[in-house]
């Protein structure tokens, strides 16, 4: 059995137990861009000077924010995708003990698992795309390439937190990761607001970051102003930090699952 | 029959974890084909230790250990592909039904699926639990799940099955239900290893027994010869007023092969319970309570160990 036919097994577990209540995710996965970008882009939007777009690249806040909004999603659904349920398979429901008695491996485990969170986090992005269409807001047929940058940016999130996960013993650290890593990236990645609003320093600190690379990319695909020089650089960050992620979320799980 | 292959041989095997502790010391077995083979020992012995390194689950620290004829630790997807593990503690998917986790774990084995329906199909009637395919795990009593769990060890038609305290916590009319059933899996000729801390599940399930205590082996053999080996065939059991307890002072001495003193009783090894009771009462040592019994592997323990099984 190879490892990807392997990790297809472990995709398909959760596809039987999603299956059930797919409708639920996805109609909430259309609710809540409607709700914020009704509530933050015509409600805050509205507050803002229409004569002069150039604080947000010369397009309305709510077409600005929108993408950004797409790109925080991915990183949030990885979170809470490779947290608690990651956790909950390791220890409380043991379902990597119960997998790891058949010929499935560690790695198949998290290649399945990413490969989950993958398509889960598409789908969402893909209704997502939609409803910014919707609102009028994406500029260019190429705007379905974010579906993919939106993979990208989930399952790189969710690799080094599943190897986070991994080496926790109990939910505690959860919340850590949540107020400390996942609030802030998702405030200052240029998401609701330019960078150039920061201080210097930070500035330099928010580049260093993984959400704002995704947001870049993201906004560049839907608005239609990719910046083709920058692009490479982003989407390198990303490869990277996806490939990293998986090295040590295999090497944590199959030290964490030894015993 | 000890010309035949064994299953599972391990010599020196050793199990030490990363904070330091020993939990298998060394430890020399051999499992044989067609056999129940069990594990009794009280809590802490090593039992499930041991079992996950069989299982290729926990890496062996020191020591051989070969499992049909490989090595875990260069072929453990290989020897996984050949046992069914039933764990201490209950793994199965609680997320799905009773009938979806024995298919979707046919498929962490790559069995086709119209084998692993057919496949399911049998198991859920072999363990009694067809009324209830489409139903939650959740809900399902302690012993449905632990067959439900024996089930789907059998789903890849094991050459092992290792099963780590089959019945522990479940009441007598489910264990006794558990057991026939694995009965009916010794009849069709599979190979077994149980631990246990129930000497009577040891005594009515294996044929070869290792007792294990502290990390060690310290007996191996048949229920059988293990009792005859190590306890006489009869167990006079005796119980005083704390007056006459305290009054005693060897007046036992030389009416039994040996005296073992309880807390609660005293147990005098004899191979003629009612001769020996009869002494007793010659010396007119007042008896509040006696009972002659058979020894069992309980005994053995006992004069093994110093300790009884269950505490
Ligand atoms: N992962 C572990 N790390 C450290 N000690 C352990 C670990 N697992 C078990 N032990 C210790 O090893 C001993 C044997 O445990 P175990 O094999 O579970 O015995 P049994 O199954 O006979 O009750 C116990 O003292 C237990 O606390
Ligand atoms: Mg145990």
């Amino acid at each position: 059995m190879t490892t990807l036919a392997a990790s297809g097994h472990v995709w398909q577990r959760n596809w039987l137990v999603y299956k059930r209540l797919w409708y639920r995710s996805l109609a909430f996965g259309f609710l809540q861009p409607v709700l914020f970008l009704t509530a933050m882009g015509i409600g805050i939007g509205a507050l803002l000077s229409t004569d002069d777009l150039t604080a947000f690249g010369g397009v309305p806040y709510i077409d600005w924010l929108g993408p950004g909004l797409l790109s925080a999603m991915a990183m949030q659904t990885a979170t809470f995708e490779s947290t608690y349920p990651i956790m909950n398979k390791i220890m409380w429901g043991r379902n990597y003990e119960a997998m790891l008695s058949t010929p499935l491996g560690v790695r198949s485990i998290v290649i399945g698992e990413l490969a989950w969170m993958a398509f889960r986090i598409g789908s969402l992005a893909a209704i997502f795309l939609m409803v910014l269409t919707a609102f009028g807001i994406t500029r260019s047929p190429l705007a379905i390439l974010a579906v993919p940058v939106a993979m990208l940016i989930g399952t790189s999130f969710a690799a080094c937190l599943v190897a986070f996960t991994a080496t926790q013993k109990n939910d505690v650290g959860f919340s850590a990761i949540f107020r400390f890593v996942v609030n802030p990236l998702f405030l200052f990645s240029g998401t609701f607001f330019p960078l150039t609003q920061l201080p210097d320093a930070l500035q330099a600190i928010a580049w260093a970051t993984p959400l704002f690379h995704g947001v870049q990319l993201v906004r560049g695909l839907v608005l239609s102003d990719l910046n083709l020089a920058a692009a490479p650089l982003h989407l390198a960050y990303l490869l990277v930090m996806l490939g990293v992620g998986v090295v040590l979320a295999d090497r944590n799980l199959r030290r964490r699952m030894a015993g | 029959m000890s010309s035949q292959p064994s299953l599972v041989h391990a010599r020196g095997l050793t199990k030490r974890y990363a904070n330091g502790f020993t939990a298998v010391d060394g430890v020399d077995f051999d499992v044989r084909p067609g056999k129940a083979f069990g594990f009794l020992g009280p809590n802490g012995a090593g039992k499930t230790s041991t079992m996950r390194m069989i299982a290729c689950s926990s890496p062996v620290t020191e020591g051989t250990l070969s499992v049909i004829g490989m090595d875990p630790r260069t072929q453990a997807r290989e020897i996984k592909a050949k046992l069914g593990v039933v764990p201490q503690i209950d793994n199965l998917d609680t997320e799905l039904s009773v009938r979806e986790n024995l298919e979707m774990y046919a498929r962490y084995f790559d069995i086709p699926r119209e084998v692993a329906s057919k496949r399911t199909d049998e198991l859920l009637e072999f363990v009694q639990l067809d009324e209830r395919a489409k139903d939650r795990v959740e809900p399902l009593s302690g012993g449905m799940k632990r067959r439900l769990t024996i089930a789907r060890a059998l789903i890849n038609d094991p050459d092992l099955v290792i099963l780590d305290e089959p019945t522990t916590g479940l009441d007598p009319q489910a264990r006794h239900l558990l057991w026939e059933r694995l009965y009916q899996l010794k009849r069709r000729g599979a190979t077994l290893i149980i631990t246990t801390h129930y000497m009577d599940e040891a005594e009515q399930l294996c044929d070869h027994l290792v007792v294990m205590d502290k990390a060690k082996i310290v007996a191996e053999g048949s229920p059988r010869q293990l009792i005859d080996d190590h306890a006489t065939r009869e167990v006079l059991e005796l119980r005083f007023t704390d007056a006459t307890r305290a009054a005693l002072n060897g007046k036992l001495d030389g009416l039994a092969d040996r005296i073992e003193e309880l807390p609660d009783r005293h147990l005098l090894y004899t191979d003629n319970g009612e001769h020996t009771l009869e002494q007793v009462n010659q010396r007119q040592i007042p008896i509040e309570s006696a009972l002659v019994r058979r020894a069992s592997m309980e005994d053995v323990f006992l004069r093994l160990t110093g300790r009884s099984l269950v505490e």
